[in-house]
């Protein structure tokens, strides 16, 4: 990763955490509340690929492991979140020809980071999994999630697009 | 082809390092890498969410007045200029404030805890499975793990960590969360658990008593918690003939959804206040009024806190 990517990566990351956790998690949104860090991580790995997609993934998990009030165990997000990273990474090759796409990418990176949180949860026999219903958090999640998608995912593969205009060349199909 | 063999060791070596952190967290407790990890991020967001807390709360001024009651009144304020229109809402917000701060220092007072008054400044996700809040009081402010955390209406959770300026909180309803507690009136010795968005359960350990609905329960001391705090009223009684203990749910007093002040406990009564704390009940039974006590302390220390709140708010 060029210290570009690092950089911008970084504040995008920064400033979602705190907007999510100062603001939206105390406006009154029924059921969950929109993950603007997953918005961002998806929009930087449709941009810059897998292997940058893992990486960012792995900081955003880290970030929202440790982001107070945080009190799950730390690395369960980030295990999560560098998958999806990584997964949603393998669409930055396709996601030039299509509108719908980043729509059907952060739908999917919701449903399974939140499905993947609980079977971590589950498998460490963590308590909070039994009580808290995947089925009543999960729709509201990615309906949030998907209604958010065209303000922010845009805007931050726009931003990544501008922080390094040059590798066009590079994502030619090998 | 190189590059999807350099993709796929990468993804291995983060799997791997999420995995190491996993166990480190698990099985290291509350010393070692993870646990300065966790400080260290509380110390660099903490400051960052307090300013940001007080730089948002026009947004949430906005929202927390758009209420059904506020609307006709805001219809009649649109007549007037934005300036006034602001000044106007940051006065009310003031004032709800105050109030809140009254009903704080009246359950303070009335169990003679010494509390902190805080801010939530920050909560974590709804879908995250964590009921947790964060506030913007520290060790400073003479914040310790353990303490019981209050507002106006009752129990709100108990101090999990704390930074120089803020702390976490577990919320009550949290599945983690349990804490002691005893039937008001009686001396039954009780246990309530958090369930998420269901309401608590409470376990009364004599199989025997009598619990009905509405009755309601207070916690009991232990080495760090406060006595005599309201928790909540009972809905309904499990009966289980033949079961080691009754089993019943519970609505907690404080609703943990719309925090904005709560008081932390940083130190005990020396008397247990018993049912005092409790609100009178509405003219059903003759309880007597619980006697108005001293004035509150409030810790020296708290007064930064609540002008910090004041201000920024």
């Amino acid at each position: 990763m060029s210290p570009g990517r690092v950089l911008l990566a970084t504040a995008l990351l920064g400033s979602a955490a705190l907007l999510q956790s100062v603001v939206l998690t105390r406006l009154p949104f029924p059921g969950a509340t929109p993950d603007l860090l997953l918005l961002v991580l998806v929009g930087l790995a449709l941009r810059h690929g897998p292997s940058s997609g893992a990486a960012t993934g792995f900081a955003t998990g880290l970030l929202l492991d440790l982001l107070p009030p945080a009190d799950g165990t730390v690395g369960q997000w980030a295990l999560v979140m560098t998958l999806v990273g990584f997964l949603a990474g393998q669409f930055s090759e396709s996601v030039e020809r299509s509108t719908v796409l980043p729509l059907l990418v952060v739908a999917g990176a919701a449903a399974g980071a939140l499905a993947g949180h609980a079977a971590l949860g589950w498998l460490m026999g963590d308590p909070r999994v039994a009580v808290a219903s995947l089925g009543r958090s999960l729709p509201p999640t990615v309906l949030y999630d998907v209604l958010l998608t065209p303000f922010v995912v845009p805007l931050v593969m726009a931003l990544a697009h501008r922080s390094e205009p040059q590798p066009t060349w590079t994502r030619l199909p090998r | 082809m190189k590059d999807t063999r350099r993709t796929r060791i990468l993804l291995a070596l983060l799997l791997v390092a999420s995995f190491t952190l996993i166990t480190l967290d698990v099985r290291g407790g509350d010393s070692g890498p993870v646990a300065a990890l966790r400080s260290g991020a509380a110390a660099v967001f903490g400051p960052l969410q307090r300013a940001t807390s007080s730089a948002f709360s026009p947004v949430r001024r906005f929202f927390g007045g758009l209420g059904d009651d506020d609307r006709a009144r805001l219809d009649e304020l649109e007549r007037e200029n934005a300036a006034q229109r602001e000044q106007l809402r940051t006065s009310e917000y003031a004032r709800a404030r105050a109030a809140e701060l009254d009903g704080l220092l009246r359950t303070a007072g009335l169990g003679q805890y010494r509390v902190v008054p805080a801010q939530v400044i920050a909560l974590g996700p709804t879908q995250g499975r964590a009921w947790t809040a964060q506030l913007d009081a520290g060790s400073r402010d003479g914040l310790a793990v353990g303490q019981t955390v209050i507002n106006a209406d009752g129990l709100v959770g108990r101090v999990t960590a704390v930074s120089a300026g803020t702390a976490t909180v577990l919320l009550l309803v949290d599945p983690t969360f349990t804490a002691g507690a005893r039937l008001a009136g009686t001396l039954e010795i009780a246990f309530v658990t958090g369930q998420g968005t269901d309401p608590l359960a409470l376990q009364v350990l004599n199989p025997q008593a009598p619990v009905a609905p509405g009755d309601r329960v207070v916690t009991r001391r232990s080495a760090t918690f406060a006595p005599g705090v309201p928790i909540g009223e009972v809905l309904s009684v499990r009966v289980t003939p033949g079961a080691q203990s009754r089993v019943a749910t519970l609505r907690p007093f404080a609703d943990v959804t719309r925090l904005d002040l709560v008081g932390v406990i940083v130190e005990q009564p020396r008397t247990d206040p018993r049912d005092a704390v409790l609100p009178p009940r509405p003219a059903t039974s003759p309880t007597p009024s619980p006697t108005p006590s001293p004035s509150p302390t409030v810790s020296p220390s708290a007064s930064p806190a609540v002008s910090a709140s004041r201000t920024g708010g």
